[in-house]
């Protein structure tokens, strides 16, 4: 996936000094990565989790906030020390960070939502390889101020965040027949059958795909 | 100067230090949570196995009104106190941990649950086994009679998803409800689960349950499982008052028995499977 991260490199801001708090700029760096630049569908990062991790909408929704909080964190506190970090040793200092926030999301996690930290078992951890986080650190975080970096942290996340519920969403109803576990079918008194092939991570790549078809249709986005 | 290798050295260093004092402190302020967090979920499996746990009860509370737990070895003896002195916790004991040692040096707890009168409705022990890739665990709740099955509750580390996973599915543990692990003559004979799917629950005997279709190697460590710890269990079982003796101990009705079993003889797997 790493041919992947120099996609995103081009997203490079000039700096200005004092600006509006969310000007014309700091919107899009918020905006953009919803749709135009969504980091699964158009820099297709983090595909692993997001076929992993969302057969069900609650485990999916605990992930998504999960990589929300370590992006938004990593971003602030690598664009902070992004003046004092040898550039020799840069790459490692990125992967400190993350790793380190990532441990105490699991821990967290563990302590105090024991049931769905089982669910996501190790693909807590391996936020960790996440390309959307190490991407967006080395894209954005090292070479603009904190400020913009939490703003682009949190369309990352957010980016992310929406796709992988839409994704959770269409398999667990299709799957299961649920919405975080609340049996949607029965409750309306429709005898709807389970489609075991939603709880296969082979239903998110469909979904995935279809998402994307729908998304690149609207957007006319083109790989080049 | 910023580049020099002595900046490097100490920006790392300095970086490490402080991460790992972080994630240290972390480890230790959220130690107690994480704990009563994992205690909490062993009390919620094993009192599962014999009531409906809603979200929002209290299960620490039900816990407390309801089990009480005592440790046994393999003799059925009760175990108060390890030799070096310390007092034996049922709750503590790790079953995966006993697992490694000799079926003789283990030690193996139960859980009594309580009826609304105070009087011990339905125990529960521990199960622990090998599945197909990993390993499997649970709780089986026996009714006062220790011969019928009130309730299973299986967890498996890494069985296959949709296959050999399904052993965590309500619909397939609610199979064993009602079972028999000791025949008419009193041969402890567990509870097997039967290769291939039928989906008809009505054409098995006490002593069977439908298969898991695609999952034979997982039902065959679940058959191992729980055939093993019955018959560790099974001094035990002969102290109890309430149980079934007739069941347990002595013989009787033996050709209605031997009709019973006939048919499913050949499928039935005993062996032992390492």
């Amino acid at each position: 996936m790493s041919a992947q991260i120099a996609e995103t490199q081009e997203i490079k801001v000039a700096k200005k000094p004092a600006e509006a708090l969310l000007s014309k700029r700091r919107r899009k760096l918020l905006v953009d990565p919803l749709n135009d630049d969504n980091p699964i569908t158009i820099q297709v990062l983090g595909i692993c989790s997001a076929l992993a991790v969302t057969s069900q909408m609650l485990p999916t929704t605990t992930m998504a906030i999960a990589v929300i909080v370590v992006v938004v964190m990593s971003n602030l506190i690598i664009s902070l020390m992004r003046n004092i970090i040898p550039s020799r040793i840069r790459i490692i200092v990125q992967l400190a960070i993350v790793a380190s926030l990532v441990i105490l999301v699991d821990q967290v996690l563990k302590a105090y939502a024991y049931d769905i930290s089982r669910q996501l078992s190790v693909f807590v951890g391996l936020i960790i390889t996440n390309c959307i986080i190490m991407g967006r650190l080395e894209a954005f975080a090292m070479g603009n101020k904190p400020y913009d970096s939490i703003l682009d942290g949190l369309g990352s996340g957010f980016g992310y965040a929406w796709i992988i519920l839409t994704v959770a969403f269409f398999r667990e109803l299709l799957g299961s027949g649920a919405v975080y576990g609340m049996k949607v079918f029965e409750a309306i008194g429709l005898d709807f059958p389970n489609n075991g092939l939603m709880v296969t991570p082979v239903g998110a790549f469909l979904i995935l795909g279809i998402i994307i078809w729908v998304q690149r249709t609207k957007t006319g986005y083109v790989e080049k | 100067m910023r580049q020099s290798n002595a900046y490097v050295i100490g920006f790392a260093a300095i970086l490490t230090v402080i991460i790992g004092g972080l994630l240290a402190a972390a480890a230790v302020g959220l130690r107690e949570p994480q704990q009563k967090a994992v205690k909490l979920d062993t009390r919620t499996k094993i009192l599962s196995a014999v009531m409906e746990i809603k979200e929002g009860d209290d299960v620490n509370q039900i816990w407390e009104e309801r089990i009480s737990s005592l440790v046994v070895d393999i003799d059925g003896d009760v175990v108060e106190r390890l030799d070096d002195g310390t007092a034996v916790i049922a709750e503590s004991i790790d079953v995966g941990k006993e697992f490694k040692k000799s079926p003789q040096e283990r030690l193996f707890p139960v859980f009594e649950f309580k009826g609304d009168n105070g009087e011990i409705q339905n125990y529960i022990i521990p199960v622990y086994g090998n599945g197909l890739w990993d390993r499997i665990w649970g709780f089986v709740a026996l009714e006062k009679d220790l011969v019928t099955i009130k309730g299973v509750r299986f967890d498996h580390k890494g069985e296959t998803p949709g296959l050999g996973a399904r052993i965590t599915d309500g619909e397939v543990q609610d199979r064993y409800i009602g079972k028999k692990i000791y025949n008419n003559v009193g041969d402890l004979v567990s509870v097997q689960m039967m290769k291939a799917e039928t989906g008809d629950a009505s054409i098995y005997d006490e002593y069977h349950v439908d298969g898991m279709s695609g999952s034979t190697m997982t039902a065959n460590g679940v058959n191992d499982m729980l055939m093993r710890y019955f018959r560790y269990y099974s001094n035990y079982f002969k102290t109890i008052d309430s149980a079934d003796q007739d069941e347990i101990r002595k013989a009787e009705q033996v050709d209605e028995v031997i009709e019973d079993q006939q048919p499913m003889k050949e499928n039935v797997q005993t062996e032992e499977v390492q």
